[in-house]
């Protein structure tokens, strides 16, 4: 059993819901990062998504995209980012989930990517312009090295689709909110749960729901039906706000520990 | 075409998943709508009678004598409504829009041709019209963004990566995630996610068709060669398609080399890129090795994207169409020539057409019969152009200014 489902079974076991927060790496810098990803396992993260920064993210809003930007002038790569994971993994007990992009990971070529990411410990990977179709090579190779593909699915998914997507997903299917790009946001988008309650009558696959959840209110109304929730630019806008590592570093804990909070059950 | 989208390893459909399924109604409605009597019916009429087709072909007979060597025509889409070809896809497009009951359209724009393109069909149609374009773009083609204003469209700056096309398409992909359910993304070029490329090329190919015509009537045969500029492609595209099985005749794309390629200030993509995906799409790209997208140049906005047409990655990989570039300083020089020597001001974006043939023509033999793509008119570069030319110390004629 890989780490995202071992993970997934834990939880399901102690009657909690997981907490995914996402982190840019390498913004400002890598060693912030690594301190981050430390912080968010110790407050409460049962997961952590780190981005491999790109420079046209078309499913991004502004937050990310400018963080993105702020990696990659200091020079953040994939590579960098693995041998991030792998300084990180004897250090944390929790999955790591690489997601970004398609071309980045295609410029190392699927199969060394999904060897590499084996090698360093990732446990799954998440790419938003990669739909399964398209993305048949590389998923395969991820699911060959022990790495878990984790799709997408969003509120204009058909049922006949979101069948086969949660067929096809390893780890979690990860369920977008609304249609639009990541932000927080301060209004949930309505009828995320029927979307997900369709998708988890599907199979035992956990559903995570991502984009636009901000606040800890967020994380108990989507806590009280999905199997998990995606922090992303809420915390990328305060790792932005903080004019030193510790401050940056004290607050994504505090609010990590948060967003938690409800999510125990 | 091939149902699949896929132009042998290029092409594809690489989109967030909120796109798929806007994406897999339009390859349905496409077919269905543009197959049916009605909509040929009144897309043929607004091109006739609206876009003013078939636009002429034009013998360039100054041109001719003074290269010595092969018989240039020049096919005018300059002389099209809005003065480019965009008008072709954008009708087709906006009408497709209109039948499947979309009030949004929104687009993207490099030099302002297509955003004002898309704004005048839309103003025709009846649909609410969106554009991004880069601020930088905004800065160098102002003449275009008051057209589009003029028009009753909604002109957004983007801020985002290098302010040029490449991220005006990046901000209408991020509204039609967000506006997906009424709004048209009507693509400007043969390019992003299937059917885009094909749906566009489609409504592009009236161009090489008259061309077949056209150039029969005054030389009793096929062209030897057909010469095009390829920012995204589209006019090359609809030049070389309806002559793709025809073996006799030679395809050559004219990249922008914008300062040359040892700069990497440039947008040659076919000539330096590496396959890659960008925009929904798979296909040659300029990328390092890291897979980060390089910001593209060049002289004239329309062509600065660091991408191209997949069926364009594909034509280049099986040799049956060939890509060569014009630099920014020869596409100022044969913009000039071309406007001294037959009254015909181009836009920058077929200034490289024209350079490439002012290199080639006079190695060729006086029976060798070659087409440009005129593909759109200058006015929308003159005060551009006028202002590098003053910053190089050179009059309106091109000549260098007495110190």
């Amino acid at each position: 059993m890989g780490r995202l489902a071992e993970r997934f079974a834990l939880l399901r076991e102690r009657g909690e819901k997981a907490l995914m927060p996402f982190v840019t790496p390498g913004d400002p810098d890598l060693s912030t990062t690594e301190a981050l990803v430390l912080a968010m396992a110790e407050s409460g993260a049962d997961v952590v998504e780190i981005s491999i920064p790109f420079s046209d993210p078309i499913a991004d809003g502004p937050t990310i995209q400018r963080s993105s930007q702020r990696a990659l002038a200091g020079g953040v790569t994939l590579r960098r980012i693995l041998d991030l994971v792998k300084r990180l993994r004897p250090r944390v007990e929790i999955p790591l989930v690489l997601m970004g992009y398609a071309n980045p990971i295609y410029a190392m070529g699927e199969e060394p990517f999904a060897a590499a990411a084996r090698d360093v410990g990732v446990d799954g990977v998440i790419v938003p312009d990669l739909p399964p179709e398209e993305g048949a090579a590389l998923y395969a190779a991820c699911r060959q090295a022990g790495v878990d593909p984790v799709l997408l699915a969003a509120p204009t998914t058909s049922p006949e689709r979101l069948a086969f997507l949660a067929g096809e997903t390893r780890g979690f299917l990860y369920y977008v909110s609304l249609t639009g790009v990541t932000g927080a946001r301060r209004e949930l988008a309505a009828g995320v749960e029927d979307g997900v309650r369709a998708a988890q009558k599907l199979g035992d696959v956990p559903v995570c729901v991502g984009f636009g959840i901000s606040t800890a209110e967020h994380a108990a109304a989507v806590g009280a039906y999905a199997d998990g929730i995606v922090v992303g630019s809420a915390i990328v806008d305060l790792v932005e706000k903080a004019t030193s590592r510790d401050e940056a570093v004290e607050t994504v804990a505090k609010f990590v520990a948060e967003l938690k909070a409800p999510l125990r059950g | 075409m091939k149902e699949s989208g896929l132009y042998g390893e290029y092409g594809g459909r690489y989109v967030p998943e909120v796109l798929v399924a806007v994406i897999e109604e339009l390859e349905e409605a496409y077919p269905r709508i543009t197959g049916g009597a009605e909509f040929r019916r009144e897309l043929d009429g607004l091109l006739r009678t609206y876009a003013g087709r078939p636009t002429p072909l034009t013998f360039a007979a100054r041109i001719t004598e003074d290269l010595g060597g092969a018989k240039v025509y020049l096919k005018r889409e300059d002389l099209a409504h809005t003065g480019a070809h965009k008008i072709n896809n954008v009708l087709g497009q906006s009408l497709l829009a209109k039948y499947m009951g979309k009030p949004r359209v929104i687009a993207e724009t490099g030099a302002g041709q297509h955003g004002a393109a898309t704004a005048t069909a839309c103003a025709l149609l009846g649909l609410e019209c969106e554009v991004y374009m880069g601020a930088e773009d905004m800065r160098r083609q102002a003449l275009n963004v008051f057209r589009m204003e003029l028009l009753g469209a909604r002109v957004h700056a983007v801020e985002s990566g290098s302010r040029t096309l490449k991220d005006a398409i990046n901000e209408a992909m991020r509204d039609w995630v967000t506006n997906v359910r009424n709004t048209y993304y009507c693509i400007g070029s043969v390019m992003g996610p299937h059917p885009y490329p094909m749906m566009v090329r489609n409504f592009q190919r009236v161009i090489g068709l008259e061309v077949r015509e056209q150039i029969q009537e005054v030389e009793g045969r096929l062209p030897d060669l057909l010469v095009a500029c390829v920012g995204g492609g589209s006019n090359a595209m609809g030049l070389f398609h309806p002559f793709l099985e025809d073996e006799g005749v030679q395809l050559v794309g004219v990249e922008p080399g914008g300062e040359g390629l040892e700069s990497g200030r440039h947008g040659a993509t076919l000539t330096c890129g590496v396959p890659g995906i960008l925009h929904g799409q798979r296909t040659y790209v300029r990328s390092d090795d890291d897979g980060q997208i390089v910001p593209a140049h060049s002289i004239s906005a329309g062509l600065d994207y660091p991408a191209v047409g997949p069926e364009h990655a594909f034509l280049k990989d099986s040799g049956r169409a060939t890509y060569e570039f014009a630099t920014d300083e020869e596409a100022l020089d044969a913009f000039l020539y071309l406007s001294q020597k037959e009254g015909i001001i181009p836009a920058l974006e077929s200034a490289h057409a024209i350079a490439y043939v002012r290199k080639l023509a006079p190695t060729l033999s006086a029976d060798t019969v070659v087409v440009v793509n005129l593909s759109g008119r200058g006015d929308k570069d003159v005060t551009e152009v006028r202002d590098i030319l003053a910053a190089q110390g050179r009059d309106t004629y091109g000549r260098a200014l007495p110190h």
